[in-house]
């Protein structure tokens, strides 16, 4: 299948037939025949071992903050290594695409493979990463028992889930968008894409970016509300603040995408003309509301990822943070900044210099408070005695690749230069350079640094460090090239070359791509020999790293309760500052906790939202009325259930309690 | 925090021995607002796109061949009263009278009711008069602008007719007080949105 095909919709499958299955495409009959394999081997193995019943009582149905959290990061890494599979494709096509040669993939399915990379590491690699971060960490940091809606968060999960599903079916049925991340009209209009990739990546964001908002509320809700006792804002540890500022981000920056999708939506669907080269339309109507959300979306991504440099560079600093103060109001001003630089993605258009030197000026001034930020790292370290631990040297390759990428992001911020680098390698190697340095080493940092506290045991550290360095050594070979062919002129998204003197740069490119093929690997590695190796590696205190922060204060993993009794605050480092003066933990008092109950209904309102974002693809409308009407039916009745909460008993805290502390004489007498 | 327990006199509180847990529903208001705010930026978008694409006629029907002002005002008169008489029925709730909330609550759906009605009827004459959204691209702002109201709404009466199940069923209860509650901001931020229609889609329109 070279193109799309043109198919006249019937009632019962709308424009759904067999031509739809890319049998003829080898490359992707492969894939699904792995697929298929491997998937069978994991259902396989869940019904021999009778998993499921566990899987859905204990984890599908739980509304427990750390569990949603460990699903969210299964989740990203998941999505990780089928963006990252994107990735390695693009590198390879590019490496051979040269002297005549048309590489091994055809046009349709390389636009495909670039808009599904994209779209696949942004929303569903990165935010499901940082929202699992920040679902497991912040409820824990803050001295609370769970979010301020459990169910919520539980929906919030499924429906990212049903959206990443939909991206996954595209592969197999039918094909995704060949448009971009973006999908930018006219091209993303029903003229110039009529098939069904745009309505794929159309419905998978819709339904992802439902699951986006409620969690940002709730977030946003947890920590305004839930705080423990003493934790006055200022108070708050800094992953929190970063927390708070990036789901006030994605509260006020998805309803926009929300809004802007649903009119692309309006354009193919029903025929309107927002973003029609006829009829008044205007395609860069689309380009300003969705960069109106783009923009603050990629601080959503970063500032959790600053959140988790600072926990652990004072933490393996063994000091205070340098400029707490400073360093929050660093954050609150690139919030409000985020959103208003969203013009200099297209200074192309052609607003006139005035307006591009308001963009230009603003983007430069978001390096201040950033600056600010990376001058209190540094002073954190400064006689400090620093223990580089595996998080400790994400964060310092983070500082310095990021600097890297904000001073190249400064020159993109200046018209006149942009208008020759725009859509150009070096604005892929400007933004990888941030969102790798940045936020990968972040997510890396976080999971080295958190993977203790969830799991009771430390990551293995020999292959970590395999994995850092071949990251670190990874990156600067897949993306430095990129800025030089970028310099040169070379643009993005494309496919075959002629100037033959270009093919060097592109080999070094795909030999980085190979060493964090190797990263990733030794990543993966790690995570199973931790886990064979798990008694060797035991933490039993809770508090490994000797940290600063109210989550180490619990045992690892925590109880379903977190803290037997709210702790009471005084200090921003509030874990610290309890070692230091004398906490003695209570053995005894203990009551019972009050708590919500599982619920079903979470997975089941968002498969049923999987079926109805397919039946609209496919333009199969007696079923996506049908799956409408479930959906309603289905969420009416659970708000008919008043009984969501329950208590666990004295007892069961009794015992959990007396268990810690056996195990933590054990950990003294050793 | 009169009984505490600390390892010494001068040690301070590190945690609380007495439990309050929070009160079911002590976020719900915030949260609430805060997804009203997120609402109200998708009609912002829609607003801004109006602003931007309501002048491109494309040489087809403008809002002056198009609104019935007559009618406008008769429909923003029901949305109108709807928000009154939601807000009778929160009085009666506060007095705990469960009847009363409820034939309160079945004439604001009626009102509502109206109010849909007489939109879909401007909808319905405006397509047959060959001005639907596909027309151009005012005709599209309009549409998408307008109807999402209207979806609201519907969402609305839904979300009412459930609620009036429930009282039915379980009284006035702190749980469906709370519901009832956020309904009525609901209701409430939908009269809101419409007067910003009101008065830039058709009173503005007019003008233009």
């Amino acid at each position: 299948m070279t193109e799309s095909p043109i198919v006249v919709p019937n009632f019962f499958f709308g424009r759904f037939n067999l031509e739809a299955i890319p049998y003829h495409e080898p490359i992707l009959v492969m894939t699904f025949i792995g697929v298929a394999i491997g998937g069978a081997a994991v259902l396989g193995a869940l019904t021999y071992f009778r998993l499921w019943g566990y899987l859905w009582r204990e984890w599908f149905t739980s509304v427990d903050h750390k569990k949603i959290g460990i699903m969210y990061m299964v989740l990203g890494l998941i999505m990780f290594l089928r963006g990252f599979a994107d990735a390695i494709m693009m590198r390879l096509q590019q490496a051979l695409a040269f002297g005549g040669s048309e590489g091994y993939l055809p046009a349709h399915h390389y636009d495909q493979v670039f808009s599904a990379h994209g779209v696949i590491m942004i929303f569903f690699a990165a935010m499901p990463f940082v929202t699992g971060l920040m679902n497991y960490v912040v409820p824990l940091q803050i001295g609370a028992r769970d979010v301020s809606f459990p169910f919520l968060n539980n929906f919030s999960f499924w429906m990212t889930v049903s959206g990443a599903a939909l991206v996954m079916t595209s592969l197999f049925v039918g094909e995704f968008a060949q448009t971009g991340w973006l999908a930018y009209p006219p091209l993303s209009g029903i003229a110039y894409s009529p098939y069904v990739g745009v309505d794929y990546y159309i419905w998978a964001l819709q339904i992802a970016g439902v699951g986006t908002t409620l969690s940002g509320i709730n977030l946003i809700c947890t920590i305004v509300k839930m705080r423990a006792p003493g934790m006055d804002m200022m108070k708050m540890p800094v992953f929190t603040w970063t927390s708070l500022c990036t789901n006030v981000l994605i509260v006020a920056s998805f309803p926009i995408l929300t809004a802007t999708l649903a009119l692309l939506t309006a354009d193919r669907y029903i025929g309107t003309n927002f973003f029609t080269n006829d009829l008044g339309g205007n395609p860069m109507m689309y380009v300003n509301l969705i960069w109106i959300w783009g923009h603050p979306e990629v601080y959503i991504l970063i500032l959790p990822a600053f959140g988790i440099f600072s926990e652990v560079t004072s933490t393996f600093s063994g000091k205070k943070l340098f400029g707490y103060t400073s360093m929050v109001y660093a954050t609150v001003v690139i919030t409000i900044l985020s959103y208003l630089v969203w013009l200099h993605h297209f200074f192309t258009m052609g607003s006139g210099a005035s307006v591009n030197s308001f963009f230009g000026i603003t983007t430069m001034i978001i390096s201040i408070p950033t600056g600010a930020k990376m001058f209190n790292w540094l002073f954190t370290m400064y006689r400090g005695r620093i223990r580089f631990e595996l998080p400790m040297m994400y964060t310092v390759a983070f500082m310095l690749i990021f600097v890297i990428g904000g001073m190249t992001g400064v020159m993109l911020a200046v018209p006149p230069a942009d208008f020759v680098l725009h859509n150009s390698l070096f604005l892929i190697a400007h933004f990888h350079n941030v969102i790798i340095g940045g936020v990968v080493f972040g997510v890396f940092a976080g999971i080295a640094f958190w993977w203790p506290k969830a799991f009771g045991f430390k990551l293995d550290p020999f292959w970590g460090k395999m994995s850092f360095w071949f990251w670190v050594v990874g990156f600067f070979f897949a993306f430095m090239p990129l800025y030089v062919l970028g310099l040169m002129g070379v643009t993005r998204r494309l496919r075959v070359f002629d100037d033959p003197s270009l093919h060097i740069w592109f080999i070094i490119a795909a030999f980085g791509a190979v060493l964090i093929a190797c990263g990733i690997g030794s990543f993966i590695i790690q995570i199973a020999v931790s886990i064979l190796r798990r008694d060797k590696l035991r933490d039993t205190t809770g508090d490994p790293w000797n940290a600063r922060t109210l989550e180490w204060a619990t045992s690892s993993p925590p109880p379903d309760y977190n803290f037997a009794f709210t702790p009471v605050v005084h200090d921003a480092d509030a874990w610290w500052d309890m070692k230091q003066r004398g906490y003695v933990r209570p053995l005894s008092g203990f009551k019972p906790i009050h708590m919500p109950k599982n619920s079903g209904t979470g997975p089941i309102l968002a498969g049923i939202s999987f079926v109805l974002g397919f039946a609209l693809i496919w333009y199969i409308w007696w079923l996506a009325a049908v799956s409408f009407v479930a959906l309603l039916a289905v969420a009416i009745h659970h708000t008919f259930n008043y009984n969501r909460d329950f208590d666990i008993p004295a007892e069961d805290v009794v015992r959990t309690e007396e268990e810690r502390t056996r195990l933590l004489a054990a950990q003294v007498n050793a | 925090m009169s009984t505490t327990v600390t390892a010494t006199s001068e040690a301070p509180v590190f945690y609380e021995v007495d439990e309050h847990p929070h009160p079911e529903g002590h976020s719900t208001a915030l949260g609430f607002w805060i997804y009203l705010m997120s609402d109200c930026l998708i009609f912002a978008i829609l607003f801004a796109t109006f602003g931007v694409l309501g002048g491109n006629y494309a040489a087809g029907p403008g809002p002056r061949d198009l609104f019935d002002l007559n009618l406008v005002a008769l429909n923003t008169t029901m949305l109108l009263l709807s928000s009154i008489t939601y807000g009778f029925a929160m009085l009666a709730m506060d007095k705990e009278r469960v009847k009363a909330t409820q034939v309160w609550l079945v004439i604001t759906a009626v009102f509502g009711l109206a109010f849909l009605s007489i939109e879909l009827y401007e909808f319905h004459h405006m397509i047959h008069e060959g001005a639907g959204p596909q027309r151009s691209a005012f005709l599209s702002a309009f549409f998408t602008l307008v109807g999402t109201h209207g979806l609201h709404v519907t969402f609305g009466i839904i979300w009412l007719v459930t609620l009036l199940v429930q009282v039915q069923k379980r009284g006035l209860i702190t749980a469906n007080k709370r519901r009832l509650m956020c309904l009525s901001m609901f209701w409430h931020f939908l009269d809101v949105v419409w007067i910003g229609v009101f008065t830039f889609v058709y009173l503005l329109g007019m003008l233009r």
